[in-house]
């Protein structure tokens, strides 16, 4: 009874979308009130609806209800009931009844929020919003239920949910990516809605400012909390692989970079209009890509999920007609807005347009470093190749560290020009900045890198040169500006993560019994002995370590019968200057172990970055100018009507 | 008018020109760094080159899979279940899901003997999944 009255909800979810994009579109198209009220009560309904399809599939997990074929293939009674409730989003199906949930989610936040938006506005925003969730709940529907019955052979037992998904990082790190993923499709609603009224001025920018903002901190903990997760559970100690469906959620990451400081040009000076809603169109069209990428099976990936060409291709018409449907728009429309403006040097405007420039070609590499092995394949029919991390380092990083150079001066510039005498003295900072840069790695790890010792010099300058401006505005700080300090502060702290960890990491494998000790770079690792252990679902080996005499770690190697699965269960010390990290490996002949040691100096900077840049991005959101201002472009809009 | 338009010609003649060519250079990067797959019977026959890296697959061969006295030097071989079968030498952890009979990726260079010196192993990560290179070895053998 539960899975079908969830799969009625699902479908009721699917009729009020549909209601959405009717009502809002015709109370667009006339002006008429009453049918965009009409909408905004059916985003509630969307909302309700999809809320009680998901709690009841997590109600079916709860219950082990293994008549349902999506709970019977990922579920297991064993399971700890927290597992049992991530379960719901671990695996294809679910995952993509959240998808819709989190639409619906945003709909009803922008149908609730947005009450001073002008009348057409805020028609079209809703009315794509409803179309985006129409097609995402069709898809769902008609080819991934996840309330599908598995009758009449009901299984007495689950097949276990995938043991590297058992993890507290797992639960949280999907829900935080679909939350950023789909705040972009307000952005892309916002865009597709400002070419049909052909109204784009700073009010516009200003309200779509802060739901990009928001979504983008969003995306940025999800991909924070998937390095971290891939960190400490796949057991290798890597943060980042390059692998395909990682690049699907960096790419959107960068280009909703790209689009915060396009819109802060279109708010603050109309500049970059045409620009910035063509961004805030690809941002959410590569999201989608992404979702194409992990869900149709066409990737070779950790992350991508159980193969299906019917859903890739169902996946892949939705791509097409979304991205396609708002290109076209874009070109019919987009000659209707212009921007005319001017500037020049070392100005704001062409610090942002330095900052799209870098980001869009970051983007397009990466994009063409994941899509190249697939076109390769279709082109020669078969043949297979994979491209390799080094292509994206090599370009990607020395694209950041310009970035990071031009991101410095950003508190300095000044909107139409800035002042060369203002540059020039920055660049005193910056020559500080270099000595110390020298020096410190010499001292802290007994070693010199050109790239460490390149973002050192930038991450101490941008630092520098925001509080220093922090500092002159400490009068008259408004929290828009200080989400920037922070959120480039945060970046600062993650480059020289990624550069430290990357160049002063310290590693040895080797086979080890126990009684042998190893040492790496002044630590002294003892495996003293290796134990059994056991929990309701699985075994494991757990080995126990001795550091330099005092500390103890225990690495595992845990086996899962049901999934006939082995993974990986590392040892970490963390902190904030170093992480230790033991992974053990299989058992060798005569009692002897694999082991792999690894000291990974500043690692935890690369999240801590990442964490500050989202929260700045929240910080930003709230700042009162939004408020007043959107009560004074009310009155303008009522006055002009 | 006539200036805003060809300031904006300019503008996006300069945007074509810079597309493109960062496009070129980083497929020009990419030949660098691309890795090619060989299924077992291409690394016996010569289609796979010599001291070049590249990535081949194959079956793990049962006991096939020896351990040296010291270290953490492991040879085993890898097979296409059809004659054809290769040894890989690798030094390091095997992942956690390598096990004889089943699937496996490796990638390093081939040297001039035919044996794979691999730096790095890739196993599949659960039950149901099966490294797309490898699908067609699979489907042949399952029934």
């Amino acid at each position: 009874m539960i899975p079908e009255l969830g799969h009625f909800a699902a479908i009721l979810g699917l009729a009020s979308a549909i209601g959405i994009v009717a009502t809002g579109i015709w109370g667009a198209l006339h002006t008429n009130e009453s049918w965009v009220e009409m909408s905004i009560r059916l985003t509630k309904l969307q909302f309700g609806a999809l809320a009680i399809a998901f709690l009841l599939l997590i109600l079916c997990f709860l219950q082990d209800d293994f008549s349902v074929l999506y709970v019977a293939n990922n579920s297991n009674t064993e399971l700890p009931w927290y597992y049992k409730v991530s379960g719901t989003w671990g695996a294809h199906e679910g995952s993509f009844l959240l998808w819709t949930l989190v639409t619906a989610s945003w709909t009803l936040a922008v149908a609730l929020r947005s009450k001073n938006l002008p009348l057409d506005l805020h028609g079209y925003v809703l009315g794509t919003m409803g179309i985006l969730n129409v097609a995402f709940l069709l898809f769902l529907l008609a080819s991934s239920n996840p309330f599908e019955r598995l009758v009449p052979n009901v299984p007495f037992q689950g097949a276990d949910l995938n043991p590297i998904l058992q993890d507290p990082g797992q639960v949280i790190h999907p829900p935080m990516l679909y939350i950023g993923y789909i705040g972009f499709a307000v952005a892309f609603s916002f865009g597709v809605a400002a070419l049909c009224t052909g109204k784009l001025d700073s009010a516009w920018a200003r309200w779509t400012r802060s739901w990009v903002n928001m979504a983008w901190g969003f995306l940025t903990i999800g991909i924070a909390l998937g390095s971290w997760w891939a960190y400490y559970e796949l057991g290798w100690g890597g943060w980042w692989f390059w692998d395909p469906v990682e690049n699907a959620s960096f790419m959107p990451w960068l280009s909703g970079i790209a689009l915060i400081h396009s819109l802060a040009a279109t708010e603050k000076r109309g500049a970059f209009k045409n620009w910035t809603i063509l961004l805030a169109l690809l941002t959410f069209s590569m999201c989608l890509v992404g979702a194409f990428l992990v869900r149709s099976g066409v990737l070779t990936s950790v992350h991508a999920f159980a193969v299906d060409p019917q859903r890739g291709l169902f996946l892949l018409g939705i791509l097409v007609a979304v991205v396609g449907g708002a290109l076209y728009l874009y070109f019919v429309r987009a000659s209707t807005i212009q921007s005319r403006i001017q500037y020049w040097g070392m100005s704001r405007e062409i610090l942002i347009l330095i900052n799209n420039a870098l980001l869009v070609v970051a983007v397009i590499t990466i994009m063409l470093g994941t899509l190249y092995p697939l076109g390769y394949e279709w082109f020669t029919d078969g043949e297979k190749l994979s491209v390799g991390g080094p292509y994206f380092n090599r370009i990607f990083l020395p694209l950041m560290i310009v970035l990071a150079f031009f991101l410095a001066l950003a508190p300095i510039s000044q909107w139409k020009n800035t002042p060369m005498l203002l540059i020039k003295r920055s660049s005193i900072l910056l020559a500080g900045s270099a000595v110390v840069a020298l020096v410190l790695p010499w001292i802290l790890w007994k070693s010199l890198n050109f790239g460490v010792t390149c973002a050192i010099a930038l991450a101490l300058w941008i630092v520098t040169t925001h509080f220093k401006a922090l500092w002159r505005q400490r009068k008259s700080l408004t929290l828009g500006y200080l989400g920037m300090v922070v959120a480039h502060v945060g970046f600062a702290i993650a480059i020289s993560g990624v550069a430290v960890t990357s160049a002063f990491s310290h590693e040895q494998a080797a086979r080890m019994q126990p009684g042998e000790s190893l040492v790496l770079n002044e630590n002294t690792f003892e495996l003293v002995d290796v134990g059994q252990t056991q929990a309701p679902n699985y075994t494991a080996d757990r080995a126990h370590f001795r550091i330099n005499g005092n500390r103890n770690m225990f690495p595992e190697r845990r086996n899962y019968p049901l999934r006939q699965t082995i993974t990986t269960e590392a040892a970490i010390t963390p902190g904030l200057f170093r992480d230790l990290y033991i992974s053990l490996g299989n058992p060798i002949e005569n009692g002897s172990w694999g082991v792999r040691v690894q000291e990974k100096p500043l690692v935890r900077w690369i999240w801590l970055g990442a964490f500050v840049m989202a929260l700045a991005a929240m910080v930003a959101c709230l700042d009162k100018r939004y408020k007043r201002l959107a009560k004074r472009d009310v009155l303008k809009s009522v006055a002009q009507a | 008018m006539k200036a805003v338009r060809r300031r904006r010609m300019l503008i996006l003649a300069f945007l074509f020109c810079g597309g493109s060519v960062t496009v070129a250079l980083a497929v020009v990067a990419l030949q660098q760094y691309i890795n090619h797959f060989y299924l077992p019977h291409e690394i016996l026959d010569g289609t796979a080159p010599i001291d070049r890296q590249i990535r081949a697959g194959g079956m793990v061969v049962h006991e096939s899979v020896v351990y040296e006295a010291e270290g953490l030097m492991t040879t085993f071989e890898l097979s296409d279940l059809k004659g054809s079968t290769f040894s890989v030498r690798y030094e390091g952890l095997l992942p956690s899901l390598f096990r004889e009979g089943q699937g496996a990726i490796v990638i390093g260079i081939l040297n001039e003997r035919k044996t794979f010196i691999a730096n790095e192993v890739l196993a599949k990560h659960d039950e149901n999944y099966v490294p797309p290179e490898l699908k067609d070895l699979h489907e042949a053998n399952d029934p």
